[in-house]
């Protein structure tokens, strides 16, 4: 019975969480940092983690499109179903608009992004310090919406599986065949 | 005959055209910029405030002259945040050496409109020699001195301390320039 993901998806979705896991922090922390080596070091390093989750979520989406998702438990409440597809829409959406809006920020603050130190990405927008300073503001907001997303995502999904007693953390956890049996 | 004066005179007056001496330099089309990188990242800079002077005879490549005195204060080091850190005791020491001074010594000419100055730069308390490809670009109105060349930061102590690391900040600086100048 298909009721998790598949291998790919799952190994997509904790990959680009662990990602999501250091960027955010390491975003709120090397905004405060004085000038130095390692600031400028901190904000290479979160580009490229930026980078790459936005390229693993564009695979993400494809797998999804190519894929059907497992059957959800039965007895779901029509309005949390319907809730659960706009939060998954929008996760969606931010973690391509938060590399995205991140992206075009650099270019408009005058330093474009390196993947790596290696590959550079072409600068969308010219430089241009207001605008630099208005995409800096998107780029914050939109990630603490993301927060808030995932505050959601992971309490609804907790939720289902330890209170309602709904089999649904093994949907998208690691570990084997013996989990999907029981 | 007649011929003869009118093509003695377009001689002559084509001749005057170039013996123009380039002394006047007008700051508004000049510049000097800058480009380094720093984690592999392309950031580019410059100065907006400098004077230069300047004698330039095409007919006399060798005894040409020019300084250049640059303001520090006027950097634009990429954001607001590198401008502060350049002017600090690390970069620039901008309260100590508030200029940077280039003095030209020689002008060897390399054929087709490019020359080779050599001169001496002064930055933060420290002269090294520096070869600087000049090209001529003759204008209507101006004529532009063209150039680009690479130094190396360390030479000058630019960015010591935690700096001093070429791995996060390269110690190779493209600077790039151009001179606008009139004749008389």
């Amino acid at each position: 019975m298909p009721d998790r993901y598949t291998p790919p998806a799952i190994v997509l979705h904790w990959l680009v969480a662990l990602l999501i896991f250091v960027a955010f922090p390491l975003g709120v922390y090397m905004h405060e940092l004085p000038l130095s080596p390692r600031k400028l070091q901190l904000y290479s390093y979160h580009k490229w983690i930026g980078v790459t989750i936005f390229l693993l979520v564009g695979l993400r989406l494809a797998w999804r499109a190519t894929h059907v998702p497992p059957p959800l438990p039965a007895g779901i409440a029509a309005w949390q179903l319907r809730a659960s597809a706009i939060v998954h829409g929008l996760l969606y959406v931010l973690m391509l608009a938060i590399p995205l809006t991140g992206w075009l920020m650099s270019s408009a603050k005058g330093f474009p992004t390196v993947w790596f130190g290696i590959l550079p990405l072409p600068d969308l927008v010219e430089k241009n310090r207001e605008l630099g300073d208005l995409l800096a503001g998107v780029h914050q907001t939109l990630n603490f919406a993301l927060l808030g997303l995932v505050i959601l995502h992971v309490a609804a999904a907790l939720q289902h599986h330890f209170i309602e007693r709904q089999p649904f953390l093994q949907r998208m956890g690691p570990g084997g065949k013996a989990k999907e049996s029981t | 005959m007649r011929t003869l004066t009118l093509g003695l005179l377009a001689l002559f007056v084509a001749s005057t055209a170039h013996a123009v001496e380039y002394t006047t330099v007008l700051p508004k089309q000049s510049r000097v910029d800058f480009e380094f990188r720093q984690m592999g990242v392309p950031v580019k800079g410059g100065f907006k405030r400098f004077t230069a002077q300047m004698a330039f005879d095409p007919a006399r490549p060798e005894a040409a002259r020019a300084q250049i005195d640059i303001d520090l204060a006027s950097i634009d080091a990429g954001s607001r945040e590198a401008d502060e850190e350049a002017a600090g005791k690390l970069w620039f020491n901008r309260s100590a050496y508030p200029k940077a001074t280039f003095v030209s010594s020689s002008v060897r000419a390399l054929g087709d409109d490019r020359y080779e100055m050599r001169g001496t730069l002064t930055l933060k308390g420290r002269s090294r020699e520096l070869v600087v490809p000049v090209r001529f670009v003759p204008g209507k109105t101006a004529a532009g001195f063209d150039g680009s060349f690479i130094l190396k930061r360390l030479d000058f102590g630019i960015g010591e301390g935690m700096w001093a690391d070429v791995a996060t900040v390269a110690n190779e600086v493209r600077v790039t320039f151009r001179i606008a100048a009139t004749g008389k």
